[in-house]
């Protein structure tokens, strides 16, 4: 086993210092070490997006990310997006489109989505598809999911 | 997944030394969306991963419309989308890296990494093809540079030997009157590997009616991404017509040597060699016309 090391990093505006092996990608260390299990394993190959995390403000799969690497950046995570008392935008707006059914894939949409609006906040429902393109549902048919993030980007 | 170490290379040497160190059992590291999955599913045996990200080097990212532009080999396709001026000066390969996986892939994903992976269907290699790109590569007896068309060996497979890296890749300033063009076929709209892929590129005349050169590239349709040299040379000096343009369409399915397999049968994909390099110059043309 190779030695673990020493990383500190930012998760959700905390600084977070964990030990992790170089084999642990930035999903295991989350769900596992620090356990915020809000991203999913899905697929575990960067096809299906439900671990999408916002690494350095671009976002990414965690599942294809080492751990190790995230020494001295800034993340965040789904558990840092609501307030205490109150859900975001985009929460909110999946719960008014019922835009999930089993939940599994909703943290990555809503990440995926989040680093959307940061990036455009008005995009078409052309942008939404392309850029949610990498998260997949087996349930909704996407319809509610791409309505939902439009209405969250008219809220905000 | 298999334990290996894990190695933050900070300069060119030092990575180069661990390589030559190293030999086989040890991959560097850029955005590790085919590394990482390739490591997890055992398809690639290693025991070091060296990052190369805080290579100032593999970083680069620097266009100049006189000296051309100069990518270093961990660039994300993210970052090449974003300048304005290259997507003016090298539409061909901003086609392929929008279309590299999802949004999340586009974050990670390096234009140099979808080079040294080596897959005959990467998106990427086309374009670097057609718009004329050097490797820079670095190695225990310094520096050497080759054309992309000759970087892939095989599936998987490069020209790079122990000890080597690919640094960056050069491309040339785009000539007046040229514009460049990728595009792949994919039973999706999104999130798939090519069945067939084609860039080209072309340099027209002043009244954009006659073509002064073209180089065209193929995709997925060989053990290597392939440059269709004769088939661009075709049209050197040619009136632009749908008869020349069928004619180097036709000379690029000569080429092709397709496998069949579950993405598409060796006949479909000579098929689509012909729709897709039509395709592509007619579009690297309209660019062409279209610019100011």
């Amino acid at each position: 086993m190779a030695r673990k090391s020493h990383v500190q990093t930012t998760i959700n505006d905390e600084t977070v210092e964990f030990l992790c092996e170089p084999r642990q990608s930035l999903l295991e260390v989350l769900r596992d070490e620090l356990h915020l299990t809000g991203a999913k394993e899905g697929c575990n190959n960067g096809n299906c997006g439900a671990c999408s995390v916002i690494l350095d403000g671009r976002l990414v799969n965690s599942c294809l990310v080492l751990g190790v690497e995230t020494d001295g950046k800034s993340m965040e995570t789904i558990e840092g997006l609501a307030d205490p008392d109150k859900l975001h935008p985009i929460q909110d707006a999946f719960l008014e489109n019922a835009a999930l059914q089993c939940g599994i894939c909703t943290p990555g949409f809503i990440m995926s989505a989040k680093a959307l609006l940061d990036n455009n906040p008005n995009p078409t429902e052309h942008e939404v598809r392309y850029w949610l393109a990498g998260n997949l549902c087996r349930c909704t048919g996407y319809d509610k999911i791409v309505r939902a993030v439009l209405d969250a980007a008219e809220a905000t | 997944m298999q334990s290996f170490e894990y190695i933050d290379a900070k300069t060119v040497s030092e990575a180069v030394a661990l390589l030559d160190e190293k030999g086989d059992q040890a991959r560097l590291l850029a955005g590790g969306t085919d590394l990482i999955v390739q490591a997890r599913e055992g398809r690639r045996s290693l025991d070091w991963m060296i990052d190369i990200k805080s290579i100032p080097e593999v970083n680069e990212l620097a266009y100049d419309s006189e000296t051309g532009l100069t990518l270093g080999a961990a660039v994300p396709c993210y970052q090449i989308y974003a300048v304005e001026a290259i997507c003016e000066a090298y539409p061909g390969l901003v086609d392929a890296t929008k279309i590299i996986g999802g949004t999340a892939i586009q974050g990670r994903a390096a234009v140099g990494g979808n080079l040294c992976n080596a897959s005959p269907a990467a998106d990427c290699i086309p374009p670097l093809i057609v718009l004329n790109a050097t490797c820079v590569i670095a190695g225990p007896n310094g520096e050497r540079e080759i054309p992309v068309e000759d970087f892939c060996t095989g599936p998987g497979q490069t020209v790079l030997a122990k000890g080597e890296m690919l640094v960056s890749l050069k491309l040339p300033a785009p000539q007046q009157n040229s514009s460049s063009f990728y595009l792949r076929f994919i039973p999706r709209n999104e999130m798939d590997i090519a069945v067939v892929g084609a860039g080209a590129s072309v340099v027209l005349d002043d009244a954009k009616q006659r073509i002064v050169s073209a180089r065209i590239a193929l995709g997925a349709v060989a053990p290597t991404p392939l440059f269709a040299e004769d088939a661009g040379a075709l049209l050197t000096d040619k009136e632009i017509s749908d008869d020349v343009i069928d004619e180097a369409a036709q000379a690029a399915q000569a080429i092709a040597r397709p496998i069949s397999d579950m993405r598409g049968t060796a006949e479909q994909r000579t098929h689509l060699v012909g729709v897709l390099t039509r395709r592509a110059l007619n579009g690297a043309i309209q660019r062409v016309r279209e610019a100011a």
